[in-house]
């Protein structure tokens, strides 16, 4: 019976004195505004992708507070995150563009062949390894869904053509997949960028046309076909300067070999109503024929043609023309 | 048990390693060796606290519980030294040496529950070191735990790479890795006249 009680006493007043030693260390190392750090870790989303560039949503609030680190680096969250954080902070915040992740090659298994059987791992690393791939093309996509493997928000699939396809919805724009890809074919744009060039090949003429038919050769088309002198060529690739182009999509169907891929789920069609003079300005800008009509009478749009680029609409000189369908989307004329 | 200062070192470090010897403290050994970095962190993580809660759990041993005749009390007693420790370990850290802290992560929290660090604690007080022995052998099984987990690491990080049968992928090829490399450190026993 001592005994019992004995040892209930000393485990008793050893936990007493080891919990007061506790407590009283808690006290004496609380750490200042973790109050503040919690709420900002409560709002960021958890999933530690490192975006931001920190190790995780935990360091990433740390930083914030201690650091005054900008409010806008977190991707996943993007705009409404960094509005809260503003209101918790008290800051002021710049908003980024939010991006997309996009494949930036078109060549799956079909339109790239493969230059020799490769039975090795199962991750595009291995393969690139192996002679960078066993696609005919060494700058193109190896297609063994790395990517699909460490999105963490499970975005990316692989398609049956072996190639990634990205869902827009579930992309936050964290960039992981970028930095993960070993052929750096997959590049963050901006959510609003419509059309973009989906090929990474720096060869040019025969040597791209041997080994994948979607493959961009350097023909120089896209580059004197677009109207807003957005494109220029660098080492054999047309380069898009985003603050000139407005997603037109002249260089998508001008394109000989669809290297481009235009996000638009659909585009307008022109329409000429009967205030058409017939003076053949919009016959001049279509880079389609897609207008025809003899002069001085009612031209008429060839709707098979017209890809909606929207050049006749500017030029017309009596505002004639009317761009009609694309979800509703309609530009009136004056 | 030999009382000379270099034999209990090397007896603890190598011959009856914690790891591969003894089969205490597999489940960090197992879980935490994916990388060389998350290996050597743990290490450091267990030498820090195992070094101290050898002394703190030997002086209550010794001025506590033998003296009071409760010595069937230890384990309860051990574990609570232990677990408190860990607790005043990660707020200290957290406070005054935060690079430390985040280095360690996860890790720190985990040695709560490390069997390695309670069974070191009753092996001391089994041998019946004195505090100075108890602070070499201690010393002696972290720096062995750290020696298996950093070299098992590296292992590991080949294993990543190499042609493994599917029905072995994980962790099937890694047990028998680790009995393979247990089966090297048998090699061990009676150097220096030291046994299991």
């Amino acid at each position: 019976m001592i005994e019992l009680i004995k040892s209930i006493l000393i485990l008793g007043s050893l936990g007493l004195i080891l919990g007061l030693v506790l407590v009283f260390i808690y006290k004496k190392f609380a750490l200042t505004g973790s109050e503040m750090e919690n709420k900002i870790k409560a709002i960021l989303p958890g999933s530690n992708c490192g975006a931001c560039g920190y190790a995780g949503c935990a360091i990433y609030a740390e930083k914030i507070i201690n650091e005054n680190v900008s409010l806008n680096k977190c991707l996943p969250g993007g705009k409404e995150v960094s509005e809260k954080l503003a209101q918790i902070t008290g800051r002021e915040v710049q908003l980024t563009e939010p991006q997309i992740a996009v494949l930036i090659c078109r060549g799956g298994k079909d339109e790239c062949r493969e230059l020799f059987i490769y039975d090795g791992g199962t991750d595009c690393r291995q393969a690139y390894i192996m002679h960078g791939g066993n696609k005919s093309c060494v700058f193109g996509c190896v297609g063994l869904g790395h990517c699909a493997k460490v999105c963490p928000f499970h975005a990316i699939t692989m398609g049956s053509n072996h190639l990634p396809i990205i869902n827009e919805k579930k992309c936050t724009g964290c960039g992981i997949c970028v930095k993960e890809c070993p052929k750096n074919v997959l590049r963050l744009i901006p959510r609003t960028k419509l059309v973009y060039l989906a090929c990474v090949s720096k060869d040019r003429g025969k040597a791209v046309k041997d080994v994948c038919t979607v493959g961009c050769f350097a023909c120089n088309i896209c580059i004197r076909a677009c109207p807003y002198q957005a494109l220029t060529m660098v080492n054999n690739l047309p380069v898009m300067d985003f603050t000139k182009c407005t997603d037109c999509g002249i260089c998508v169907h001008r394109c000989p070999t669809d290297s481009y891929v235009d996000r638009a789920k659909a585009r307008p069609y022109a329409m000429i109503s009967p205030a058409c003079t017939g003076c053949g300005e919009c016959v001049k800008v279509c880079q389609f024929k897609a207008i025809e009509g003899m002069p001085n009478s009612r031209h008429k749009v060839l709707t098979g043609k017209c890809v909606g680029c929207g050049e006749c609409f500017k030029v017309c000189p009596v505002r004639a023309i009317t761009m009609v369908g694309a979800l509703g989307y309609q530009v009136k004329t004056a | 048990m030999a009382h000379n200062i270099l034999l209990i070192f090397i007896a603890a470090f190598i011959v009856n390693n914690i790891l591969l010897m003894r089969y205490i403290g597999l489940c960090p050994f197992f879980g935490v060796s994916t990388n060389l970095t998350t290996a050597f962190g743990m290490s450091a993580a267990v030498l820090f606290v195992m070094l101290l809660s050898t002394w703190i759990t030997w002086l209550i041993f010794y001025f506590i519980l033998l003296p009071l005749n409760l010595v069937f009390l230890r384990t309860a007693a051990f574990i609570l030294v232990i677990a408190s420790l860990v607790q005043f370990l990660e707020m200290f850290l957290k406070k005054n040496y935060k690079t430390l802290y985040s280095a360690m992560g996860i890790y720190l929290p985990l040695i709560t529950t490390n069997c390695a660090i309670l069974g070191t604690t009753f092996l001391v007080i089994n041998y019946k070191y004195s505090l100075f022995h108890a602070t070499i052998f201690a010393l002696g099984t972290a720096l062995g735990f750290a020696l298996v987990i950093i070299l098992f690491s590296a292992i590991r990080e080949r294993l990543e790479f190499a042609p493994i049968p599917r029905s072995f992928k994980g962790y099937p090829i890694v047990f028998i890795a680790a009995s393979l490399v247990a089966l090297a450190f048998l090699g061990f026993i009676g150097f220096l006249g030291l046994s299991l």
